[in-house]
Formats: structure tokens, sequence, C-alpha cells
């Protein structure tokens, strides 16, 4: 397939399907994947959300911000909401019953909707192949039930259930790797992103939409409330996140790992790489990492950090 | 009108379920194995591999993402139909209110089980009866027959526009779905033709137009939102609206199903047995009434004036049957096959002694829990059950409003 070119200008003339006016906090980094993943659609779509964030301030009834089909039924199961969809709409069109010669299928989940209480039904989809994009919406946390800890939650930080308490310092446990556990699934396109970077985004959305089969995106996605950050700065924390390899970008198109660009330069030229305190001391929920007591954790984490970079750098065949 | 000329045969119950579901032309099949429902799995395995259905297969990872795949397919505009029992309908609990919360008419056959613990593969009521108030509509077969064309009114009564509710069909474990029985069934074209291509009604979606009820990129609407004090309250007052509505378009759906294959099932929602000069009746659901339709004409050549209702449909609950056919009577026994700890009785006792609790002169009402986990319940406990309601008649006492029979106390 060929890759989809435009400008800046271009893009913005792309209808918006994600209405304004939905309840999203200022500075959510969530409702700018929601509205930029819909501006990549290539055509007709069908979207699906699990239970959380994205949901609850979208579709406040009787407003809705979907200007697309869309559906939410429980918080578990948002791959099988799409797979769902996606088995009625081949059978209908295999019927002579559906007036479009295809429809993509959308499913969103937050972090908690996806490492969590939805892996099991994300796999199953995975496994069964159905032909649909998957968007991880990263906020760290369980954002809609006041920020609880989540799989996809990272090493150190403050949450009310992992808090910053006398004897245990934020959450003790490791970031989930989600995407390498889908890229294992052997889907034909796993991809992360930042809403930092939006062009490389808007792209991997579109890309994870022409593969047939399952296609999986992963996207960092600040949460102002929940990181304790300046509604301003979402974009700013996005970036750092990326520079600091924090969140590196990368696809793996059928099992083929790829350093996205902004990121390649990083492995490219090494001196660019941030130290990830840069990063950590944005946010509120990290701030206990910073008295003096802590500072093993900060060296801890960015162990953690490049040990997983250097594994990516294997993982895309840089060494 | 003479019923149509049909074919014979030999099925157990799970299995004239799934002939009935491959007659149906079903969009999306989305189910996960769990005994004995099973044999309704493999056996649409096998007509989707033989091609003999147009049907997507969905061979899902739980009984929660199955229920879900049903969902969002007739939510797409599909017919969807998936299956379970016991533990696997207690996973989907949840989904089952979100599924008659969002209006999909999904139908599924319950091959009612025990549910755990301790785990336990038989028959009994007790899985379905714990989804009593999940907003589905609830019919039992007596028999593999019945199983086979209550499926087929189900999609009908389901998808019918002032219904538009989800349905299940609850056949009993074992004693039916693993017993062969010999099941007339109807030709394909006439199954075909009865049930009909999926009707959408329309709604009104967020800008005050007029759309089919579907998800559809030219006619966007939302499903599922976040729904507060403001609004919830009424959607959940249109599904109890849509379950008065249910109780007669059952009714049309069974009579329009007789004319076609000459069997009949009460009036669709209750299956009154020699009871019309009845003076002490029995209720149950399910495959026991067999049992008592037996007792009952035992007990007729004695001169004893036995009857039987028989509870087709549990939800709607046909309250206008039970006081028409029960008021009357001197005596009468319900037969659970599920139990309400601590409720003091089981559930469908509750709800008939409920039914004619305003009548001026009400029968005295007693329970029978029985046949838990799949214990045999023979003719001579039905008799026991029979005596006893004459020796109320005869004494105007009750020793016992709760009794457990066919067991060790
Ligand atoms: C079965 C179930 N358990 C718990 C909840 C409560 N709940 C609703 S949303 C949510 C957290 C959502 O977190 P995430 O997926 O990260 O989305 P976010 O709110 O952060 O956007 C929880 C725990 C629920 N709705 N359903
Ligand atoms: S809490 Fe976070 S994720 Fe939720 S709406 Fe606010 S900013 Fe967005
Ligand atoms: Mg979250």
């Amino acid at each position: 397939m060929a890759e989809w070119k435009f400008t800046a200008k271009d893009f913005a003339q792309i209808p918006e399907l994600f209405a304004s006016g939905h309840r999203a906090c200022a500075g959510c980094g969530p409702a700018i994947v929601m509205r930029l993943i819909l501006k990549a659609a290539r055509g007709p779509v069908i979207a699906t959300n699990s239970t959380g964030c994205m949901e609850v301030v979208s579709t406040i009834y009787p407003y809705t911000a979907w200007r697309i089909p869309w559906i939410h039924t429980a918080f578990e199961n948002v791959a099988a909401n799409a797979a769902g969809i996606e088995a009625a709409l081949k059978v209908l069109k295999k019927k002579g019953r559906l007036k479009y010669e295809h429809i993509d299928v959308i499913a969103f989940g937050g972090d908690g909707g996806t490492y969590d209480i939805g892996l099991q039904a994300l796999s199953g989809a995975a496994e069964r192949g159905h032909d649909f994009l998957y968007v991880l919406y990263d906020n760290e946390a369980y954002m809609n039930t006041g920020i609880q800890r989540s799989g996809g939650t990272p090493l150190g930080a403050w949450t009310t259930t992992s808090p910053a308490g006398k004897v245990i310092p934020g959450k003790t446990e490791r970031k989930k790797p989600i995407a390498d556990i889908m890229v294992a699934h052997e889907i034909p396109y796993v991809a992360t992103a930042s809403v930092s970077e939006w062009r490389d985004l808007v792209l991997k959305a579109r890309k994870g939409m022409e593969v047939e089969g399952p296609a999986f995106l992963h996207v960092l996605a600040p949460c102002p409330r929940g990181w304790r950050h300046d509604t301003s700065k979402t974009i700013e924390i996005a970036r750092l996140a990326v520079e600091t390899c924090v969140f590196p970008l990368w696809e793996a198109e059928n099992g083929e790992y790829k350093l996205s660009p902004k990121s390649k330069a990083i492995a490219l030229k090494p001196e660019l790489k941030k130290p990830v305190e840069e990063y950590l001391k944005t946010q509120g929920r990290f701030k206990h990492l910073f008295k003096p007591e802590n500072k093993h954790l900060l060296e801890e984490i960015q162990k953690e950090v490049d040990r997983r970079w250097q594994k990516l750098l294997k993982q895309c065949q840089i060494s | 009108m003479a019923a149509l000329k049909q074919e014979v045969i030999a099925l157990n119950g799970d299995e004239a379920v799934a002939y009935a579901v491959k007659q149906c032309d079903v969009d999306v099949v989305a189910a996960y194995p769990i005994t004995p429902q099973t044999i309704i799995v493999e056996r649409f395995s096998e007509y989707v591999a033989n091609g003999e259905v147009d049907t997507a297969f969905i061979c899902v990872e739980s009984e929660h993402s199955a229920l879900t795949c049903c969902l969002t397919a007739a939510a797409t505009g599909a017919r969807a139909f998936t299956a379970t029992a016991s533990a696997g309908l207690a996973l989907m609990h949840e989904i089952l209110g979100v599924t008659s919360g969002c209006r999909a008419p999904v139908v599924m056959a319950i091959v009612n089980r025990a549910l755990s613990a301790p785990i336990n593969i038989h028959g009994d009521h007790s899985d379905s009866m714990a989804e009593r108030d999940m907003g589905w509509i609830h019919i039992y077969a007596e028999n593999s027959q019945e199983a086979y064309d209550s499926i087929i009114q189900a999609f009908r009564i389901a998808e019918h526009p002032e219904v538009l509710l989800p349905t299940l069909v609850g056949l009993d474990g074992f004693i039916l779905s693993h017993t062969l029985e010999n099941v007339h069934v109807l030709p394909d074209e006439t199954v075909k033709r009865f049930v009909g291509e999926r009707k959408l009604p329309l709604v009104r979606n967020h800008e005050g137009k007029l759309v089919p009820f579907k998800l559809d990129p030219e006619n966007p609407i939302t499903i599922g939102p976040l729904d507060l004090y403001d609004y919830y309250f009424e959607h959940k007052r249109q599904q109890e609206e849509a379950m008065r509505k249910a109780y007669d378009i059952i009714k049309e759906v069974h009579e329009e199903y007789a004319q076609l294959s000459g069997r009949r099932y009460g009036n669709g929602l209750v299956e009154p047995y020699r009871l019309e000069d009845a003076e002490i009746a029995t209720v149950c659901i399910g495959s026991t009434a067999g049992t008592v339709k037996t007792v009952v004409d035992e007990l007729r050549e004695k001169g004893v004036k036995a009857g039987l209702l028989r509870i087709r449909v549990f939800r709607p609950l046909p309250v206008q049957d039970i006081i028409k056919w029960l008021s009357d009577k001197k005596a009468v026994a319900v037969m659970d096959r599920a139990c309400s700890f601590g409720g003091n009785g089981g559930p469908l006792f509750h709800e008939i002694r409920h039914a004619l609790y305003d009548l001026q002169n009400r029968p005295p009402v007693i329970n029978y829990i029985y046949g838990l986990g799949g214990r045999d319940t023979p003719p001579y406990l039905i008799h026991h059950v029979y005596q006893n309601l004459q020796k109320i008649v005869e004494t105007g006492r009750i020793e016992q409003l709760v009794n457990f029979i066919g067991l060790r106390e």
C-alpha cells in the first residue's frame, strides 16, 4: 500500500468526527488521541470504547461527541465488541445486506481496559484474526475511577492505590510490555505512538486500518489530572517521554521491529537521549522520587529505561 | 388449517437447538463450550464446516466475549445467537444486563445446569433463575421438540420492534440435552419465511432524526452511553414496557407458529394440563412437567382431581394466566428446581404466590424444592406432593410451607 501523503493544511481540513463540546478536562491527552485517530480514517468507520474516561466524557446522554456509529458495552470486552461488529459486517456483506465496500472497525481501550481486565478479550480477538484496529490510549492509570494504578502504570509512580507512603514509595512494579505482548501474538501490525508526534501517530493509525487482520496501536496520552501536571504541558511531556526513551516510538510489521523517525534519530545519535529525570520532574506523580532518600529509585528507573531501550535496539537490529 | 408435513428426526435437545438455529438464517453465532451445552456448539461448528449455513461462527475465548460479540453483532444489524449453561451464564451475567439495556435482540439457549460449588454438571434451574432480573425474556421447554420450536419463535419475539429484548430458551441439562427424542422439524424454507429478515425499528438519534437502530455510518448513532439520574430511569421504564408488550407478542408468535406446525403449548405462556376441573394443582417449569403429567393421569384414574400448570414463559410473568388457572384451586404446590437461600422458598414459588395475593379467596400455596444438581425426581415423589395437597384440603392446615423432597434430611 502506498503511504498516505498529506500536508498539515490537508489534515486540518479533514472533518472532525470527534466533536468538540465533550467533557474531558483541559489538556486531556486521550481526547487528542480520539480526535487524531478519527481524522486518520480512510472511509466509513464504526468505533467502540471500553469503560473509562473517554467513554464517559464523550457520551453523556442525550449528548454525544461521536459523529460516527459508536458503541460501548463494558470495561473488559472492547476487543470482543469489535470482533462482533467485524464478524457481523463481513457476513452482512456476504449476504448483500451491507451497502459499503468496507467499514473500518476501531476499538479504543484505556490502559486498565487493555493491560488488565481487558487482556483476555484482546488476546482472543487477536488470535482469531479479526480485521480491526485496537487503539490503546495509555494514560497510565485508571483515571475514570480516580487515578488507581494499572499494569501500565510506570515504576515509581504515585497513584491512589500505589501511594507514595512512608514505607512504600509509589508503584513498585514495572510497566507491562504490552506492545511486545501483542507482537508475540504474531498479528500483522503493532506500533507505538505519542500525542506529541501527531504525524507519526496518524500515519500509523492509517496503516493499522489498512492492514488485513488485527492491528494494535499503543499511544502514550498524558493526563494532567492523574499525572499532576499543568494542562498546558501535555504535548511537551509526551515529547519528553519519547526523547528520554521512556516511551520509544517503533512499529512492527509482521513481527519486524523498526524504529520510527524520532527514536531512530536518538538511536543513531545517542547523545540526543535525555536523562529520565527531565521527564520525571515535570509531573507531580513522581515528585516523591526527588527526595534525597529516594535517589536510588531515580537510578533504578533510569537503569530500567536503558535496559528496555537496549532491548528495543536489538529487536530493531541496531547495535 | 392443516399443519405442514414434517420430517421426523431423532435428535437430542442440544441437537434440536442447533438444528433450529441452522434454519433461522442466523448471521453471527458466538459461543464457548460448557457441559451440557457443548453439543450445540459442536453441531453448529459442523454446519459451518460443511457450508450448510451462511453464518459467521466466532469461537470465542470466553462466555463473556460470546455474549459481547452477539450484542455488538446485533447492534450492527445482524441476527445473533449464543448458548451456554451454569458457570458460563454466571460469567456472562454482567453482559446480560448490558444486552437488554442496549435493546439487542440476541437469542440464547441455556442448557440448565447447577451452579458451583460444589461443581456439578447436571440439570437444575439455579443458573438461569439467578438471571431473573436481567431484562431477558425467559422461555422454558418441556422437551426437545419444544426446545426446537421455542428457538424459532424466540427470534421472532426478540426482534419484534415492539419488544426488542434478548430472549433465552431454557432446556434441562442432560434430561433433555443428552436424550434422543423424535423431533418434528419444519422445512428449511418454512422456518426461514417464518423468521424473516431482521427488521430494524427507527429510533431518534441525537440530532432528532429518525434512523434505523443499528451502527451505520450513514446514520451514526451512539449506543451504550453514560446515562445518569436524568434519563436512566426512563430507559429502564421502557424495558419494563417492552416486557409488558412481549406478553401479547409471545402469544401471537406462538399461535402463528401453531398454525404452521400444529404444535401448541397452552397459550404460549402457560400450559395447563387437566387443570380446568382440578381441585389440587402443581406448578412447575421444564422437563419435570412430563413426569407430573403422568402422575396426574394416574391420579385421575383413581378419581383424584389433580392438575398441572406448566409455566413456559417466566419473564414476562404471565400473572393473569396464573390467576385464571389457579384462583379456584383448593391447594397449590409450586415446584422449584432452584433454591433462593434464606429466601423462604424458591423463585417460582415467590412469584406464583405473589400473583395470587390479591384474590379474595386464594388457595393455600406451598413450595417444594426438588432435583438440585440433577437429582432424579421419579413419579413417587410427585405423588407425595399431591398426597400432601390432599391432606391440606382435608385438614385445612399447612404443616410446612417450604419443603425439600427427594434428598437425605
Ligand atoms: C467490571 C468492572 N470493574 C470495574 C469498573 C470500574 N471502572 C470503570 S472505568 C475504570 C478504570 C478505567 O481505566 P482505564 O481503562 O485506564 O481508562 P481511563 O479511565 O484511564 O481512561 C474502572 C476501574 C467497571 N466499570 N467494570
Ligand atoms: S482525568 Fe485525565 S484522561 Fe480523564 S478526561 Fe481528565 S485529563 Fe482526560
Ligand atoms: Mg487509564
